[in-house]
């Protein structure tokens, strides 16, 4: 018996062991760019594994400099405008696909899966003229233009299978009122699915606040960048005299709202995300 | 879905499908489906559809940059042509074929890797543990980051001279030097490999881990019950009920891995040793302004993703549920 219990004390310890590890694995490379960001030039070089003193140096640096303000700006422009009109088209497509049977149904469905696997690359050099054509080389709107492949496929693609989950009934009941599709939608279904639209449109807003190709293609001057870009693209004197301060401090900036949304809406996260593939 | 309908709803009639298709209602509603879908297919269309095609077209043309309107047809000279006694063109090139391999070598390995790791978190996160929920949140943060972050993080503790790594290392005592992860042509592919690695695990482990929260519980006890070692029960009886999802996740990977762009540009930038074909097709079509011959490198790498994308919805048509 005593012997039975000691096994169990072993795994429950080498359980705690392995989960220690995931987690040090999984967090370290944040947190080292945590400390990395709040330490003073001098002691930049020096390896730590703990913070001696606060120093916001770099934060005051970057913050001060004109275009990553405004780097920050353009993406929570483009990625706002990114999920409204991704929700918009998509709460609309989704009650087709997802309420209606008719001819066609499984070609629209098809379509959209091949497009939301299309390599960026392969759209690359026909978007630029489009963009071109449009007059929104160089702007935001080019990019809210061309982020609508990726978030626009996937987002009615995880509606859709939201939609098929509703009750019949209550659009039955909508008809039977002489309800249009149209007023189906507002007034049924949209109150509905505002869970739905809230996991979908955060997926969407990470998907356009991360892109970087599109970013980094259609756009030319620094006021017009986005803060991926604007990371990346961060020099210093030559290649190996990287200002690593203010490009870990802007590292942080930009990734600890995503960390705080993450670590708030987990749970819907998850379910968007197996919704979009499990049960899809 | 239909026959639900059908059964509760007497003023739609279960009658014919002609019958059913035919009523006032069922007429309005195809049409206003119809009316719903066209802003997101035009989207698409204006997107994806065109754009696709003028990459096609470009392909075959001698398209420049700076003037993508003034290109004349060449055929087929960007992928192969003969001239004066030798072959030219996309499919001579040794650069594009190292890009291929590299595209295939690093998605095998880190998608292979990926599958391995998640599992084994995915089997952890199931298990009881105090604090579970704190250590689901904290295992989706890599995901989270963006992956221009990710890369710029793993740069900074990949430092040759500064590292972290190279640093631990050093004082575990398994390397006598600094190790330049990210400038040693034979080390960069597998450092790329290590941050997509890295980023990409929580995705798998959450989708497996869906998959397992999903497994009848009664396997589990009769196995229990029978004595049978958990290494067998995992082999013998989860891996098999969770394959379906697994296959989701390898194959959704896979399409992320061969079109893989951000990590390399940031960490290696266009380096041959780990050059993709996304990295080649844009240096050529931005860089080089050879928007024809780029676009030749973009369709083949398109027709790839075809390829495995048609190879999915073959294997993976059960889960999709789009035929009824």
């Amino acid at each position: 018996m005593n012997q039975y219990q000691l096994i169990k004390l072993a795994k429950r310890v080498g359980l705690y062991a392995l989960i220690a590890v995931v987690l040090v694995y999984a967090v370290f490379p944040f947190y080292y760019a945590v400390i990395t960001s709040l330490k003073p030039s001098g002691e930049l070089f020096r390896v730590d594994f703990w913070l001696s003193s606060l120093d916001f140096g770099n934060y005051a640096q970057i913050f001060t400099q004109k275009s990553f303000v405004r780097a920050i700006l353009n993406s929570i422009v483009v990625s706002l405008s990114v999920v409204a009109i991704a929700l918009l088209l998509g709460i609309t497509a989704s009650y087709a696909l997802g309420r209606v049977r008719f001819r066609g149904r499984t070609t629209v469905m098809l379509t959209i899966l091949g497009v939301s696997m299309f390599p960026q690359v392969a759209v690359l050099s026909g978007l630029f003229e489009v963009i071109r054509a449009l007059n929104l080389y160089n702007n935001p709107g080019g990019l809210i233009l061309s982020y609508t492949i990726f978030t626009l496929p996937f987002t009615v693609w995880v509606l859709t299978t939201f939609m098929r989950q509703l009750p019949m009934e209550l659009e039955e009941a909508a008809i039977m009122d002489g309800a249009t599709p149209w007023v189906t939608i507002t007034k049924v279904f949209l109150p509905l699915m505002w869970p739905a639209m809230a996991t979908t449109g955060l997926l969407a807003f990470i998907a356009a606040w991360n892109e970087f190709l599109f970013a980094l293609t259609f756009t030319l001057t620094d006021d017009q960048r986005t803060v991926p870009v604007a990371i990346a693209l961060i020099s210093g004197g030559s290649q190996h005299e990287l200002p690593w301060g203010p490009i870990m401090a802007a590292s942080v900036t930009v990734t600890v709202p995503l960390v705080v949304l993450v670590m708030i809406f987990q749970r819907r996260i998850v379910s968007g995300l197996t919704a979009g593939a499990v049960k899809g | 879905m239909t026959t639900q309908a059908t059964d509760s709803a007497p003023r739609v009639g279960r009658p014919t499908r002609a019958g059913y298709r035919g009523t006032k209602v069922r007429r309005q509603r195809v049409r206003a489906a119809w009316l719903f879908l066209t802003p997101m297919l035009v989207a698409l269309a204006l997107v994806a559809g065109w754009p696709l095609l003028r990459t096609f077209y470009f392909s075959l043309t001698d398209a420049s940059l700076s003037d993508t309107a003034g290109a004349t047809f060449i055929g087929l000279e960007n992928y192969l042509v003969h001239d004066d006694g030798a072959w030219y063109g996309l499919l001579t090139d040794p650069v594009w074929w190292t890009s291929v391999w590299n595209t295939f070598f690093f998605s095998v390995v880190s998608v292979s890797l990926e599958v391995v790791f998640g599992i084994i978190v995915a089997l952890l996160l199931n298990a009881e543990f105090r604090g579970r929920m704190l250590v689901r949140a904290a295992v989706l943060i890599p995901w989270a980051i963006p992956t221009i972050v990710s890369a710029k993080m793993w740069a900074w503790m990949l430092n040759d001279q500064f590292g972290i790594l190279n640093h631990l290392l050093m004082a575990l005592g398994l390397i006598d030097a600094p190790l330049a992860w990210t400038a040693d042509a034979s080390l960069s592919m597998w450092a790329v490999i290590m941050v997509d690695v890295w980023k990409t695990i929580p995705f798998v482990a959450l989708l497996v881990l869906a998959a397992l929260q999903m497994l009848p519980r009664d396997c589990y006890e009769a196995a229990e019950v029978d004595g049978i070692h958990p290494v067998k029960v995992f082999f013998r009886v989860t891996l098999p009920l969770i394959t379906p999802a697994l296959l989701v996740a390898v194959i959704f990977r896979l399409l992320d891995a061969l079109r893989v762009f951000d990590v390399i540009y940031v960490l290696t930038s266009n380096s041959t040793s780990t050059m993709t074909m996304s990295i080649y097709a844009r240096q050529q079509l931005v860089e080089f302004q050879d928007v024809g011959y780029g676009s030749a490198a973009s369709t083949l790498l398109f027709l790839i993703i075809a390829l495995a994308v048609v190879i999915y919805l073959y294997l993976g048509r059960r889960q999709l549920g789009v035929d009824q």
